[in-house]
């Protein structure tokens, strides 16, 4: 099962590199990892997207976090209500009708960044699902060229 | 007043209480080597930097202080990383100081440049590059503090050489260490507690699980204490031995794959087990879900993540071993378990630790006899393989912090430097090496710096010529092909003469105790090379991947 953990860690060098080698060296699988300041900017905060097959597991993914010297604290926000964004930043060929790519902007409140001849840079925010949802619509009416995602963050409530 | 970052540091392991540091100079630790030559403690120049990491781990077994190695940057290093890799599977607090190429190099592949942060992440409770002077005393406190604290293990502290040569107005770091992110949880959960010492009460066929967190807290007495009131038999994993006395009624010895039939059996057998600073290995567990089938558990440890690693607990009690066990003595009653300790105790007495007698020298006998030569009070360090198994099983440890011996990762090459710290920690005491003939060949150089430091340490070559434990499994698991197991060695004699250390070879049987004692009574470094049977197998033995009370090669 995917679980969305909150780590809090110092703003120190390193520490990205000490999370992601935990994952490795112990075989637990990340799906997703975005890392930011916080408000206090001696402090990070990570979201952290990890595949946990069983509890036991995922009890092991938490205490080894927090085994490290430099986690503050570690929040498994699966087990509360949460909000989750993904950043999506996607450049598509021009389809031959350009009224399909603009329904799609509107229906997920899509930005564009740039539009050309031959191509558009779209931006969009949204739930990991929706972002699926609208790169697999934009598949159906032109070609994805690139895209870019920030990884899911999310904040519990 | 400005001090150069090397007297600062030099100031901080005095503040520590540093009185030795075991290792090797080079490029980008010589501003601190130079410091060290006029501060009061013991500088031990060791012969290659892994043995400087094994001595201060040593050392800090022995004693239970922190042990502290050094080694340049670079190849200086990168050869304390077994060490570190060593003290870190056995929870042993270590300070690693390492020199790293100047600031304003680092990265640039620069001469006897390596990334010592990051090579040794997963081996390190954890580790610092010291990249501004301001930070550097506070760094020095606080690997200090980490290393010695909660579940201890070793700290790496990489300092560039110019942050070792500059200089910096440093006011003197006061107060304790304190780390918003690292509390460790010492005292145990009162309702745990509770809970704890009602399934104890209630069960009938307890057994105490007890592992190296006993030593490392130092809750020997507390211990002792539990299992004499609950009258439960106590087993001990390797880390442990000495952490119960191996001679006391109620011990069954050490489990797991060479654990002894009692232990095996009454840990599979078992309705409670009160699990002590052990981490349940899979080398005690066995086949992992055999294990214990009727049993509940109870974990006392101080590190949660060791709570249902490997094996699911019923009550985890996360706390000090010491404290978690004297909060249950304060509550446990005696349980309903005389006929099952009568079980156990028959177990005990019908499947004793034994060996075929034999008319040549068999390595057991020899540990056997150096057991009853130093009344048991030597502290026995240990390399890997067949020879520290039997030490584990054939002396009789009665006493904390007398077994030195890589449990966790099984360094070979460990015992010899790993018997130097301990000797200049405890000077007092009877030190050997129990070693193998293929392990003793992997530090072997080091004999050279117990003599040049004058420590009067025993080692005791079991020279079987094999690899002996890898042959035990070729001739077991491999159809006795023993490919790369036949070893040859150097005459351990003339090698112990040209050290100037004194060498005595044994070869028959009667000569073994009057050699150990003659061994005792020359004030030097002395080798001893038994000449032991060769095709010996360690027994019992549980084969990798079963259950452990499936054991062969039992009388």
């Amino acid at each position: 099962m995917k679980h969305t953990i909150s780590v809090l860690v110092e703003n120190k060098p390193g520490v990205l590199a000490r999370i992601s080698g935990l994952f490795s060296a112990r075989g637990f699988n990340i799906d997703s990892l975005a890392v930011g300041e916080t408000n206090d900017p001696t402090m990070s905060r990570m979201t952290i997207v990890a595949n946990a097959p069983d509890e036991r597991i995922l009890e092991q993914i938490k205490k080894q976090l927090n085994k490290l010297i430099d986690v503050i604290s570690v929040v498994d926000l699966t087990r509360r209500d949460f909000f989750e964004r993904e950043l999506l930043l996607i450049k598509v060929q021009n389809p031959v009708e350009s009224k399909s790519l603009s329904a799609l902007i509107g229906k997920y409140a899509a930005t564009v960044l740039s539009q050309e001849d031959t191509e558009t840079i779209i931006e969009a925010v949204g739930t990991y699902a929706r972002m699926n949802e609208l790169v697999e619509a934009l598949k159906g009416v032109g070609t994805v060229k690139e895209l870019v995602r920030t990884g899911r963050i999310a904040i519990g409530c | 007043m400005k001090k150069k970052g090397a007297q600062i540091i030099v100031d901080a392991l005095a503040q520590e209480g540093v009185q030795v540091i075991f290792g090797y100079p080079g490029g980008s630790i010589l501003p601190l080597t130079d410091a060290l030559y006029d501060a009061p403690l013991r500088f031990i120049l060791v012969r290659h930097e892994q043995g400087a990491a094994h001595a201060a781990d040593g050392y800090a077994r022995a004693t239970g202080r922190v042990g502290v190695c050094l080694a340049t940057s670079g190849p200086g290093a990168t050869n304390i990383v077994t060490g570190l890799a060593t003290a870190y599977m056995d929870s042993i607090p270590l300070v690693a100081l390492t020199g790293q190429v100047k600031t304003n190099l680092i990265g640039n592949d620069a001469f006897q440049e390596a990334d010592m942060t990051g090579i040794t992440r997963p081996i390190t409770k954890h580790n610092y590059l010291v990249k501004n002077i301001a930070d550097l005393a506070r760094t020095i406190h606080e690997a200090f503090h980490i290393a010695a604290t909660g579940r201890p293990g070793p700290v790496l502290v990489d300092i560039p050489a110019d942050i070792q040569m500059q200089e910096y107005d440093a006011d003197p770091v006061c107060g304790e260490v304190c780390l918003r992110s690292y509390k460790p949880t010492y005292d145990p959960h009162p309702g745990q507690i509770k809970r704890a010492a009602k399934l104890i009460s209630q069960s009938r066929r307890p057994i105490i699980y007890a592992g190296g967190g006993v030593i490392l807290s130092g809750a020997h007495q507390e211990l002792l204490t539990l299992a004499e009131a609950l009258q439960a038999p106590v087993t001990t994993t390797l880390m442990g031995l000495g952490g119960f006395p191996g001679t006391h009624h109620l011990s069954v010895g050490m489990l797991g794959m060479h654990g002894t039939v009692a232990a095996n059996h009454a840990i599979m057998d078992s309705d409670v087990i009160i699990a002590v600073g052990a981490r349940f290995d899979d080398r005690v567990t066995g086949r992992v879900d055999k294990f214990a089938p009727d049993a509940k558990i109870i974990h006392i440890d101080i590190d949660p993540s060791a709570i249902s690693k490997n094996v699911a607990v019923h009550i985890p009690i996360v706390c000090d071993a010491r404290r978690g066990l004297a909060a249950l003595n304060a509550l446990v009653k005696k349980p309903d378990a005389a006929k099952w300790l009568a079980q156990v105790l028959e177990w005990k007495k019908k499947h004793p630790l034994e060996y075929k007698p034999s008319r040549k020298i068999s390595p057991q006998y020899v540990i056997e006899q150096i057991y009853e030569v130093t009344g048991g009070d030597a502290v026995i360090c240990t390399e890997v393989g067949q020879h520290q198994m039997w030490a584990a099983q054939y002396y009789r440890y009665t006493q904390p912090r007398r077994w030195v011996s890589s449990g966790g990762l099984g360094t070979m090459g460990f015992g010899l430097p790993a018997a130097i710290g301990a000797k200049i920690g405890r000077p007092d005491k009877l030190v050997f090496d129990i070693a193998g003939d293929g392990s003793i060949q992997m530090n072997i150089q080091e004999l050279g710096t117990a003599m040049a430091n004058k420590i009067d340490i025993k080692v005791a070559i079991l020279n079987n010529g094999y690899l002996g434990m890898v042959r035990q499994w070729q001739e077991l698991f491999y159809k006795r092909r023993y490919a790369a197991t036949p070893i040859t060695s150097p005459d351990f004699v003339k090698l112990a003469e040209s050290y100037g250390a004194a060498g005595i070879r044994v070869e028959k049987k009667s000569e073994v105790k009057k050699a150990i004692k003659e061994a005792i009574a020359i004030p030097n470094l002395v080798v001893l090379e038994f000449i032991v049977e060769e095709d010996m197998n360690v027994f019992p033995m549980v084969p990798a991947g079963e259950a452990i009370n499936q054991m062969i090669g039992m009388a």
